[in-house]
């Protein structure tokens, strides 16, 4: 019996929809990495090595904007945190080792981990199945999709005329919308948007941002 | 080497470390309360960050341009439950139209 035939339907539908969506976005990333001044080849390596959208944006963003690359870095691996605890949540559940483990853990994204957790109702198998389904899924599309937005956009000439300049903050402000559940999401939001602008002029380009992590911490501990 | 090959290098690097060692840890480490109400938080807060810098500033200057209405219709779209694709698809397409035309 192939291991495909042991798969759940709905765990491989789950994931291939998740897979082709998300990996379709990669579009928009390697638009933007171009946009911003990375070369084709700097937004493709992004894509297939830090493999983290929210992060790979944000790196893009704060150069873009004139930061320097360890403003970027910082932003960027400041949103890569969290892929760290989904490792957390996922060791356990998936217990591999060695050169699998490290397989795992570039897969272990917002959507590998969302899906798996989502099959668990399912059963055990499913969950294993759902991740990395939708892990190397994604990886897949996610990549593919990048060439293309990156060679796109370097056809396009003035990115202005073509609406990128808009994209990029909307993709941001699309990542960010649905992590905004309560009343007091919404204004950290607010809150942290006008201290990153007001302090724009101040401080060197890519601190703005990166400020506003420590508002996030200094909010979440308090509460 | 300049700052974009250092970008790319030093995100990728820490980004599979905090990957790896998050596979590493005993879950209970983590598990603390305010530990995952920060890192739901963290995202929030560095996205809009640069929602709005992306939108109005320009090399460091305040800046309001067509980016705009750019904005402003990724907001509408994501009030109507819009799709992502057409959120950024519509954002990019008034922002675009604005510019050539305004």
């Amino acid at each position: 019996m192939s291991r495909l035939s042991g798969v759940n339907k709905a765990t491989l539908r789950d994931s291939l929809s998740v897979s082709l969506t998300v990996g379709a976005y990669g579009v928009a990333f390697g638009a933007a990495a171009v946009a911003n001044g990375f070369t084709v080849l700097q937004s493709c390596l992004l894509s297939l090595l830090t493999f983290s959208g929210a992060s790979q944006f944000a790196v893009v963003g704060v150069l873009g904007a004139g930061g320097t690359a360890l403003s970027g870095i910082a932003t960027a691996s400041l949103l890569g945190i969290r892929n760290g605890l989904y490792g957390v949540i996922m060791a356990p559940r998936l217990k591999v080792k060695g050169i699998k483990r490290i397989i795992a853990a570039q897969v272990t994204i917002d959507e590998s981990t969302g899906v798996a957790l989502g099959q668990e109702v399912r059963n055990p198998e499913a969950m294993r199945q759902g991740f990395w389904l939708t892990g190397f899924g994604v990886f897949i599309f996610w990549n593919l999709f990048t060439v293309a937005g990156a060679l796109g956009a370097q056809a396009m000439g003035d990115i202005r005329a073509w609406g990128l300049d808009s994209a990029v903050p909307a993709a941001f402000l699309g990542l960010a919308w649905p992590r905004l559940k309560t009343n007091s999401d919404r204004a950290l939001a607010i809150g942290c948007a006008i201290f990153a602008i007001a302090m724009t002029p101040i401080l060197p380009a890519g601190l703005p941002i990166i400020a506003t992590a420590f508002i996030a911490i200094a909010v979440g501990l308090r509460r | 080497m300049n700052q974009y090959w250092i970008a790319v290098i030093g995100t990728s690097a820490i980004a599979f470390i905090l990957k790896y060692s998050g596979h590493s840890v005993p879950e209970k480490w983590l598990s603390h309360p305010r530990i995952q109400k920060v890192n739901a938080l963290i995202p929030i807060a560095l996205l809009s960050a640069l929602v709005a810098v992306q939108s109005f500033t320009e090399k460091s200057k305040l800046m309001i341009d067509h980016r705009l209405l750019g904005l402003s219709v990724a907001i509408i779209a994501l009030l109507f439950k819009a799709p992502f694709p057409i959120v950024v698809i519509s954002a990019a397409a008034s922002s675009a139209l604005l510019y050539r035309f305004g």
